[in-house]
């Protein structure tokens, strides 16, 4: 059986999309049997993150509809084995999604993949309840940002009482904390909120610091996972939270400004 | 402001996070609360204005409900606006 681990965050552009390409490349990389749905239906993005974009035939509205067969719908990827994307329809809206439709692909993909991995609209409609509904896991993404915590908290209590775990009252849906975007020397200076803080708030476990780099962009820009540029803060911090997901202890970092020589310091540059 | 912000042009910026922290934690306690309990505010207004209208005769448009979530205590004040003696003979 796959662990199903959604993706979510209440508020919109924090990086959920982002994190849900970094994370199931991550978990392939380790061996893990993976395949990512992008739940975003109407605002497919995941395909182009994950660079896919050109290969889409078919997707999840059409696997629902029973328009298209599951295998035909998944994008096997072409540089990480063991990893398939599932896009979302373009065209239709996020009606196009049924409870039953969604149930059924994820009991048929759990038969082959050892994750599931659900890449949830931004709000708490239709998309994202069908996104977290049939969670094990949940991973909330979260910038240290006052209404980006308090769509957390949200977001949280919604887990808690709407998902089918809360609803059959069995064992709660399992939380982590995510934190991205986060840049230390605004917290130093005091402009932004500190890891602690948003700890302190949200009371779950932290999963991860992404800290706020160039290299996103980057990725994005080549449709490459960030986490396959090793070189980059980014893809190092979304390597340990892989790593710390699957149980291993890993210390955080990129919590502290980095020192840099002075010629850096009198003239600029940001991390990279 | 570190003296080396002053070479880099840097205005000094006021240190805001903790009036982020202390709001977020105020406004998610009352949330959190009303996770769990339905939103009485609309009732308590209409049951209020039932209550005052059957004494006087009031304009259930005229009725404002403010309230104002503290950390230690929040007020609720309800203004409800009573027709004067001119309005009244005016009837
Ligand atoms: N660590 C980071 N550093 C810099 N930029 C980032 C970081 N994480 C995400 N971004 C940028 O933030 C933007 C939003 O990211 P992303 O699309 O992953 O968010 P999302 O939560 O999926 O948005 P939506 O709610 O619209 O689905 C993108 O432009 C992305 O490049
Ligand atoms: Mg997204």
């Amino acid at each position: 059986m796959a662990q199903v681990v959604v993706i979510t965050s209440g508020k919109g552009g924090v990086g959920k999309t982002t994190s849900s390409a970094a994370i199931a490349t991550g978990l392939a990389q380790r061996g893990k049997k993976t395949v990512v749905i992008d739940f975003d239906v109407g605002l497919r993005n995941l395909d182009l993150i994950m660079g896919v974009e050109r290969r889409v035939v078919f997707d999840i509205v059409n696997v629902i509809q029973g328009e298209a067969k599951l295998n035909q719908a998944l994008i096997r990827d072409k540089r990480v084995e063991n990893l398939a994307i599932l896009p979302a329809s373009q065209t239709r809206d996020k009606d196009a999604l049924t409870k039953e439709g969604v149930q059924i692909i994820i009991e048929e993909l759990s038969k082959e993949y050892d994750y599931v991995i659900c890449d949830s609209p931004a709000g708490i409609e239709k998309g994202a309840l069908l996104a977290l509904y049939f969670a094990d896991q949940a991973i909330v993404v979260t910038n240290p940002e006052v209404s980006s915590v308090r769509d957390s908290d949200r977001i949280l209590g919604v887990l808690q009482s709407k998902s089918k775990r809360a609803e059959e009252k069995r064992e709660p849906v399992k939380e982590h904390l995510l934190v991205t975007r986060y840049d230390p020397a605004r917290v130093e200076r005091g402009e932004m909120l500190k890891l602690e803080d948003i700890q302190e708030i949200l009371a779950i476990p932290l999963l991860g610091v992404v800290p706020e780099s160039e290299s996103v962009l980057r990725a994005s820009n080549t449709g490459t996972p960030v986490i396959l540029d090793a070189e980059s803060p980014a893809g190092l911090a979304y390597g340990d939270a892989v790593a710390r997901f699957l149980g291993e202890e890993r210390p955080h970092r990129f919590l502290e400004v980095e020192k840099k020589g002075l010629f850096k310091r009198l003239f600029g540059g940001r991390a990279a | 402001m570190g003296w080396l912000d002053i070479f880099r042009g840097r205005k000094p910026v006021a240190a805001t996070a903790g009036a982020a922290k202390e709001r977020l934690q105020i406004v998610l306690a009352h949330e959190r609360i009303g996770r769990t309990r339905e939103d009485f505010l609309p009732k308590l207004q209409a049951e209020l204005v039932a209550v005052v209208a059957r004494y006087v005769a009031i304009d259930p448009g005229k009725v404002a409900v403010n309230l104002d979530r503290g950390g230690d205590m929040s007020t609720l004040a309800i203004e409800i606006e009573l027709p004067g003696p001119r309005g009244l003979a005016a009837r």
